[in-house]
């Protein structure tokens, strides 16, 4: 019985490390920050929750696991806040989006805003 | 009761239970300190956890909670294997691009949490709220279209209705 929980858990951290991994080559091969920010919440979330999985699979139901589930919480909780706020502050900063890019509301909503107090 | 006062309760108990989960609780020392930890923390920021009174349908709004978060699992898991997907291709097919997109939610707890399930599902990363107007910025990875109804619905209507049932 033990042995199948240390192969569930060891299955699950190296799917997390997995997509962790593709994280990281996103993180090379996009091409802008918003992109990159994209691979970097998306994969690095979701690894590092099977990392925590799977530790807490390892170590069974004590304060040891207990802690490994709450930090899947708190990475659920914070990472997409944080790529927000470096997303919002690159935009401020006139960081160019990259060359493929279709499309920019934001950047439309926002110099109509600004000429709009301009005028008045 | 005053909502402020049984927020802070609330407060006060959920973090004497985390911290018992999260010390060893046969060391009578361990729970006393985490009392005096929970008493601050309540006392600090516990009045922001509980906002209003008179919720109504308390069992069917935890059931669509617990539908919210199986989607939203489900979502996630979608998203990452269509990330890799993009990652490894050897063009990296990607379209970027920022859209508006509009939505009916009015509540804070609500938007916010409507805006960390949208950056953490396919393709799409919330830049900014307008919360004036319901407002998101967000960038997609792939632009569905360039129209702000359609947009809304690719990218809102999965989580709306369900987040609109179990808060407003």
């Amino acid at each position: 019985m033990s042995e199948i929980r240390e192969y569930i858990g060891i299955i699950l951290i190296v799917i997390g490390l997995g997509f962790d991994f593709l994280g990281v080559l996103g993180l090379v091969r996009l091409p802008d920050v918003y992109n990159r920010l994209q691979a970097a919440t998306k994969c690095v979330t979701f690894g590092s929750a099977g990392i925590l999985l799977g530790v807490f699979v390892l170590q069974g139901l004590n304060s040891f696991g207990f802690k490994a589930l709450l930090g899947i919480v708190f990475i659920f909780l914070t990472s997409p806040v944080a790529a927000h706020a470096i997303s919002q502050a690159a935009h401020r900063a006139r960081i160019p989006l990259s060359k493929k890019t279709v499309i920019d509301q934001y950047e439309e909503d926002k110099e109509l805003k600004e000429g709009n107090n301009v005028s008045s | 009761m005053n909502v402020k006062i049984k927020s802070r309760l609330v407060v006060f108990v959920l973090s004497v239970l985390v911290w018992c989960a999260l010390v060893d609780v046969s060391h009578i020392q361990e729970v006393i300190v985490g009392i005096i930890v929970a008493i601050f923390v309540s006392l600090f920021a516990g009045r922001f956890l509980i906002q209003e009174k008179g919720v109504k349908n308390i069992p069917k709004r935890f059931i669509k909670a617990i539908v919210y978060l199986f989607k939203f699992i489900w979502e996630m898991i979608k998203a990452n294997f269509h990330v890799a997907y993009i990652v490894i291709h050897p063009l990296c097919p990607i379209n970027p691009g920022i859209v508006k997109v509009r939505t009916d939610l009015k509540k804070d707890f609500s938007l916010t949490l409507l805006a960390n399930s949208i950056t953490l599902t396919p393709g799409t990363l919330t830049v900014d709220i307008n919360d004036e107007k319901s407002e998101l910025y967000i960038h997609c990875i792939t632009v569905p279209s360039t129209s702000v109804d359609e947009n809304s619905k690719a990218i809102v209507g999965k989580f709306e209705g369900l987040l609109k049932e179990v808060f407003e």
